[in-house]
């Protein structure tokens, strides 16, 4: 395992930002690497979970903002589930995420566009379109080719609309997203 | 039996990808005797997207749908997507504990919450409220051929305390309603395992190649047949199964079914009403169905000529022992 080079000063500021919006405490991690032995994930993770929990400790918050292991996080709940110290691990992750999307510093683009692509059909439909979100993806990505032998097995079993469904009350779901949007203008 | 009412959120899914799953829900449900009816209007519950963006916007796309069903005058609300489920979920468990919270999810609302909605999932609908006795009683046909591993995916009963439901390491729900249904089931040590949930698109390779360990551990198990309980495991299963024998270099080809499917199958419903053609990995070959009498039959025949037999080997063994 490679050695963390704490180059950065500890962030305390941060500490306490991830410890307000979570709720959880990050200082009861005493490093068992139980979060880390059950993770589905770490083999994609730069930095296994565990590792990220003691990265918050130290106040590392470039380095964790900044990594691929926040992204690539699915929210199994398998560490919340097995955490020795009752820390909610995967609500953490979640916090992180959050955090880094705030101040621009997301390293996975891609996952970040496909869940906007998401978030936008729910805005404009009130409900998913899975073909639209598709196509938002690809055209935001480039990514045109991928998944695309999928399209026809999906269309034989006529399981995807091609066109949008869109509820009476989609405003009213789209008015959710714009109090949202002018609260954290407000808040900064 | 007494008719049972509950609302029921199917979720963005089951209306497209996941159609066969609300298709055999609602079969199955009517077979019970059971009534599902839906919010008016409801709206997506904000899946994992939502809860990357921020914990009150997230809180608020779910409760907006929960205050729907506060309008029905129903406090149990039940969805068969386990993610649905957990948006709903923790909005609840969230917003019931912290006035705070609430009260900012609430300021995004029209209509503001007041925390009267339980949710569960069809699952524990069926396994608690139904019960294992009235799943028996309803089943008209037996599938002999078949070997099914239960996935219940990562969230059915994850975390403990949001999901209090089952067992959040070895959940069992699925394995006891399948085998009341009388369908053999075969125990293997992936039942939660994440299947790559939803990086499809973004991350393809990671996720067959998470896929294909599920589907490895089924089949070195002995399972030809896949039971699950949630959309996006399916379709990472199924319909990218194809994708992970690439990937991986396998040779996969074992059908992944909703439960109810199952459930339907057994309760001689017409595979036609079940979706059954919908799925990508067709099942057919392991869903030959023989009545319940057959079978009973069949069985005690079995039985009876087994009986000779050991009588005939018992004999043998004395004359030997003399």
């Amino acid at each position: 395992m490679d050695t963390i080079n704490l180059t950065e000063k500890t962030d305390w500021a941060f500490i306490e930002e991830v410890k307000n919006e979570s709720g959880q405490n990050p200082s009861l991690c005493y490093q068992c690497g139980n979060c880390t032995a059950g993770c589905p994930y770490t083999q994609y993770f730069d930095y296994p979970v565990s590792m990220v929990m003691r990265l918050l400790q130290a106040g590392q918050k470039e380095t964790i903002l900044t990594s691929k292991a926040i992204w690539l996080c699915a929210t199994c709940e398998t560490c919340t589930t097995r955490c020795p110290c009752e820390v909610d691990v995967a609500h953490i992750m979640d916090t992180l995420r959050i955090i880094a999307r705030r101040e621009g510093k997301v390293s996975e683009k891609d996952i970040q566009l496909f869940y906007d692509s998401f978030l936008d059909s729910m805005k404009k439909h009130g409900r998913i379109f899975e073909m639209g979100i598709l196509m938002g993806y690809k055209f935001k990505s480039g990514q045109f080719m991928g998944d695309a032998e999928l399209g026809p097995k999906v269309m034989s079993k006529g399981k995807i609309s091609l066109f949008p469904k869109t509820i009476k009350g989609a405003d009213k779901v789209a008015q959710i997203f714009n109090r949202f949007q002018e609260k954290a203008k407000k808040h900064g | 039996m007494a008719e049972k009412e509950y609302a029921y959120f199917s979720g963005c899914s089951l209306e497209g990808t996941a159609k066969e799953y609300d298709e055999s829900l609602r079969a199955v449900m009517k077979a019970l005797g059971v009534n599902l009816v839906e919010p008016d209007d409801w709206s997506c519950c904000g899946s994992t997207p939502a809860h990357t963006v921020d914990h009150v916007f997230a809180a608020a796309l779910a409760a907006r749908n929960l205050t729907l069903v506060e309008k029905m005058n129903k406090d149990v609300l039940t969805t068969p997507c386990p993610s649905c489920l957990m948006a709903f979920k923790k909005a609840q468990y969230n917003m019931s504990r912290d006035e705070a919270f609430k009260g900012e999810v609430n300021g995004l609302l029209d209509e503001a919450y007041n925390c009267g909605v339980e949710s569960k999932s069809s699952l524990q609908i069926i396994y608690e409220d139904i019960g294992l006795d009235a799943i028996t009683a309803r089943v008209t046909h037996i599938m002999p051929d078949l070997k099914v591993a239960p996935y219940y995916g990562c969230i059915l009963s994850r975390p403990p305390d949001i999901a209090q439901f089952d067992d959040p390491e070895n959940p069992v729900s699925m394995d006891k309603v399948l085998t009341a249904a009388g369908i053999q089931v075969q125990d293997f040590a992936f039942k939660m395992e994440c299947c790559g949930a939803a990086f499809g698109v973004p991350k393809r390779e990671m996720v067959n190649r998470l896929s294909g360990k599920v589907l490895e551990m089924a089949v070195d198990a002995g399972a030809n047949c896949i039971a699950v309980a949630c959309p996006l495991c399916q379709q990472n299963l199924d319909l990218r199964q194809e994708q992970v024998n690439k990937t991986t270099g396998s040779n996969y080809n074992i059908p992944i079914i909703y439960f109810t499917q199952l459930l339907g199958l057994a309760y001689g419903l017409s595979p036609k009403e079940l979706g059954m053609d919908k799925v990508i990995v067709s099942a057919d070959s392991v869903t030959r169905r023989i009545t319940r009498e057959e079978y009973e039959k069949i069985k005690a025949e079995e039985a009876a000529a087994k009986k000779p037999q050991k009588a005939k080997k018992e004999a043998a063994a004395e004359e030997t022992n003399n």
